[in-house]
């Protein structure tokens, strides 16, 4: 009797089921039709609060979408007006004098002014957490002239302020808006969150009271996958409509071959460093340093962990750096003069543990490392650790290592190597000088200074830049306006279009 | 099985030493519930990482992270830590995460839904499977229809359940384009296209088990076709697949079904894997997910969620196998 009712009823449940996937079969439509973009990514924020939690997630889908700053980073990687319609800059370059755009309100109504700019940019310093926050050190006070005027006193000149301002640090907050961050952004942008399924995806809906121009998609669906070839299959079975950027590289020519695509492949801030441990022998000794990085075949390395798809740079500049020159062949691929250099240092029977982050494109660059240092006659062992947990710990903090690899994805991350404390160990007086310089600097002057640690960085050999990972987007031919190069923190959809 | 029960006499089933086993089974269930709760808070405790310093990123101050360590009250002895947890989870209150800065009960039941949806359907998929296939090769188990059907489930049984998704989603996704390749909608707000989301991943969880249920049905249909009732049934002329149907199922059922409640905590296990496949947020990419982030305090809430589901499915299947065996309701 029951087998003959379970029968029964499966039949129908399978049946219910034939008809219900029968019926939506032939359309292929996206999430929610032609006023919905679907963007995919590989990491999800965690919470939506920038100021107390790290990493690049958050930023990159509410930074310029859901929060803006006083001025942005734009496509070509300058300091473009945003809720400033102009700025004047004082000839000792401490002073600042935005002014604001008006008819400018929050997501929750509440109108822009100057207040706000004072409220936002003191909170960095008493509320924020994460350790970006020290860029603004240097701010002495806001005042606050009229509700369009906010004049902002610099301790003392700083070129690296106004691009923090371009950066989440710069995001502008309403008072009575920060009370969960973590769950309820408030901005000025035009877009602001109106779902969010953890795991899954976020839901952007058009602010009708954007004060600037509507964007061209009502609905944009930032869709979340932990797994590449997850993400890839969403483009190919019609579930997205972009990759906001492509993390197997094997993959890019199928949708090379694929008429219904566009892809677009540009450069990132994302360095993946060679770190060597300055501080310890026999890696302080900088003849060392420079036979290791001799005696590694860059371009090979490339091929081979990130199917040749990237920059090789030399130093720890992204050409989209205004201070950037390509110094990728300082130290060409020549073992016999790495094994000349090692034995001038008394090195033989070198033993060091390559203690790297457990990501694809680390392990991948890893085996080469090793198989070229083998060539010279250095022995590596290779240890893969949990990334960020483990890695955070015993190489970033403890500083237990003596060769690395992990990608350095914030944008002019060069200054790591002016803090003598950083994992890297390399304490040079002369490019903290150079650094201290440049910021304080006329631009003129930066732009040199930086240029020189830059060649100082290559010729100490303090770290051997493997490349500079690619930022390969790909789209369905209908999308436009997406940007070639990755410049700033945010995957910026207000440039968007529809063809 | 339970047409069988009903017409048995109410007080047989509590009286005659049945509260002291089910009591005994209680208690022990609660025993190992505060064990798996020790074993897990302790394992956290020893992964290497700290919560605190991952929460805060690369590059914060050892000061920050010491002060976001008080603010967690990692800086507790442990033994504090653990009462602390345990009392809120008794009280439904699984504690807020480090990561996310939200709630972990709420979360913890949003993606248990989701888990259990997948389990239901891959369970589905898989007597599906089993039960005709299972009865076939049982019946013709001498002939080549019979053998083919075993041969088969021996392959289905090799193949892991991810690898399954994966040529599922190449085929009926990426190729043919009639089912999303992966993620969730909510049943609540469009059936249809939760329907469809929910057809591979229980595809490629069903048909491994479904594979491995086939054997067990095939040997228990075996089994009860060796019996003297369906030969005598067979006599009386009835046909071979009309007298399994009427006597020998409802027989064959019996160890089929403890085999199947076993088989849930292997489908817990397999969804895990399966939702990283399909990009399902259920419990276990939020396990992943927490485990990366080093979210102790959310690992320890699903992880102790995952060992109090599979014990108490043990807990279900012992009583309901003393319940339908007579044989042992009488010892």
């Amino acid at each position: 009797m029951l087998g003959r009712m379970r029968a029964r009823w499966l039949a129908v449940a399978v049946a219910g089921a034939l008809v219900l996937s029968g019926c939506s079969a032939g359309s292929t439509a996206t999430v929610g039709g032609d006023d919905t973009l679907a963007v995919g990514f590989t990491a999800e924020p965690k919470n939506f609060d920038f100021t107390t939690t790290d990493g690049a997630a958050i930023p990159q889908a509410l930074l310029y979408n859901v929060y803006e700053g006083l001025v942005k980073l734009d496509a070509n990687a300058e300091i473009a007006p945003l809720l400033a319609e102009s700025w004047t800059i004082s000839p000792d370059r401490t002073v600042y004098d935005f002014h604001l755009r008006s008819g400018v309100t929050f997501s929750n109504g509440a109108p822009f002014t100057a207040d706000d700019v004072k409220f936002s940019i003191d909170r960095v310093r008493t509320e924020w957490t994460i350790s970006l926050k020290s860029t603004m050190d240097v701010v002495d006070h806001v005042e606050v002239v009229s509700p369009t005027h906010a004049r902002v006193v610099l301790k003392e000149p700083s070129n690296s302020w106004l691009f923090a301002m371009t950066t989440r640090l710069g995001a502008m907050f309403d008072p009575s808006g920060v009370g969960d961050l973590a769950n309820r952004p408030v901005g000025t942008g035009p877009y602001e969150v109106t779902d969010r399924r953890r795991g899954d995806s976020v839901v952007l809906s058009a602010n009708p009271d954007y004060w600037g121009r509507q964007p061209a998609y009502p609905t944009v669906v930032l869709k979340y996958y932990s797994d590449a070839t997850a993400l890839n299959n969403a483009l190919l079975s019609n579930g997205i409509d972009v990759i906001s950027g492509v993390t197997a590289p094997d993959s890019v020519p199928q949708f090379e071959a694929d008429t219904r695509f566009n892809v677009l492949q540009g450069t990132t801030n994302g360095e993946v460093v060679l770190a060597f441990n300055n501080r310890r022998a026999p890696l302080d000794d900088v003849r060392v340093r420079r036979a290791l990085t001799l005696a590694i075949d860059r371009e090979a390395l490339l091929a081979a962990a990130w199917g040749g798809r990237g920059t090789l740079i030399g130093s720890m500049v992204p050409p989209t750096d205004p201070w950037y020159e390509d110094l990728s062949h300082s130290y060409p691929h020549d073992p016999e003069r790495a094994r000349r250099l090692l034995s001038e240092a008394g090195q033989q029977d070198l033993h060091l543990r390559l203690r790297i982050a457990n990501l694809p494109y680390a392990m991948s660059a890893a085996q080469v490392v090793a198989s070229d240092l083998g060539r010279i006659g250095v022995d590596v062992t290779i240890e893969p650790l949990d990334f960020p947990a483990v890695w955070l710990q015993q190489v970033f903090t403890d500083h237990d290592y003596d060769l690395s690899i992990v990608q350095h994805v914030e944008p002019r991350d060069i200054t790591t190597f002016g803090d003598p404390g950083y994992y890297w160990g390399y304490d040079s007086p002369r490019v903290r000088e150079l650094l201290r310089r440049a910021d304080t600097g006329s631009p003129r002057q930066q732009v040199a200074d930086m240029r020189e640690v830059a060649r100082t960085l290559s010729e100490d050999a303090a770290a051997d830049w493997l490349f500079l990972f690619p930022n390969i987007v790909v789209a369905k031919k209908e999308v436009t306006g997406l940007v070639r190069n990755q410049v700033s923190e945010s995957f910026d959809l207000t440039g968007l279009g529809r063809g | 099985m339970n047409s069988g029960a009903e017409r048995l006499p109410g007080g047989r089933w509590l009286g005659d030493g049945w509260a002291p086993a089910i009591l005994r089974r209680i208690v022990i269930l609660l025993v190992s519930v505060f064990v798996a709760s020790i074993v897990v808070f302790a394992f956290m405790a020893v992964l290497p990482g700290d919560p605190a310093q991952v929460a805060l990123g690369v590059n914060a101050t050892p000061e920050l992270v010491e002060r976001t360590r008080a603010e967690f009250g990692l800086d507790r002895p442990l033994i504090t830590q653990y009462l602390d947890w345990m009392g809120g989870v008794l009280t439904g209150d699984f504690g807020t995460s480090y990561v996310t800065r939200e709630a972990i009960g709420p979360q913890l039941v949003d993606r248990l839904g989701v888990t259990l949806w997948l389990v239901g359907a891959g369970m589905l998929v898989a007597l599906l499977i089993a039960m005709p296939l299972g009865t076939i090769a049982a019946v013709r188990h001498r002939r080549p229809s019979g053998t083919a059907v075993s041969a088969l489930s021996q392959v289905g049984v090799a193949i892991p359940a991810f690898l399954a998704g994966i040529i599922l989603v190449q085929i009926f996704a990426v190729r043919l384009g009639w089912l999303p390749s992966g993620g969730w909608t909510p049943p609540v707000r469009d059936p249809v296209e939760w329907l469809r989301g929910l057809i591979l991943p229980a595809l490629s969880l069903g048909l491994v088990q479904g594979a491995v249920l086939t054997r067990y049905v095939r040997t228990a249909v075996l089994d009860v076709q060796r019996e003297d009732y369906l030969r005598t049934a067979r006599s009386k002329g009835l046909r071979p697949y009309p007298a399994l149907v009427r006597h020998g199922l409802r027989n064959a059922a019996v160890p089929v079904l403890t085999v199947l409640g076993l088989q849930l905590a292997t489908l817990l296990v397999g969804a895990v894997v399966i939702e990283r496949v399909f990009v399902l947020p259920g419990l276990g990419s939020m396990l992943l997910d927490a485990v990366a982030a080093r979210d102790l305090l959310t690992v320890q809430g699903i992880v102790l969620v995952l060992v109090v589901a599979v014990l108490f499915v043990n807990f279900c299947v012992d009583v309901l196998y003393t319940m339908l065996d007579p044989r042992l309701r009488r010892s």
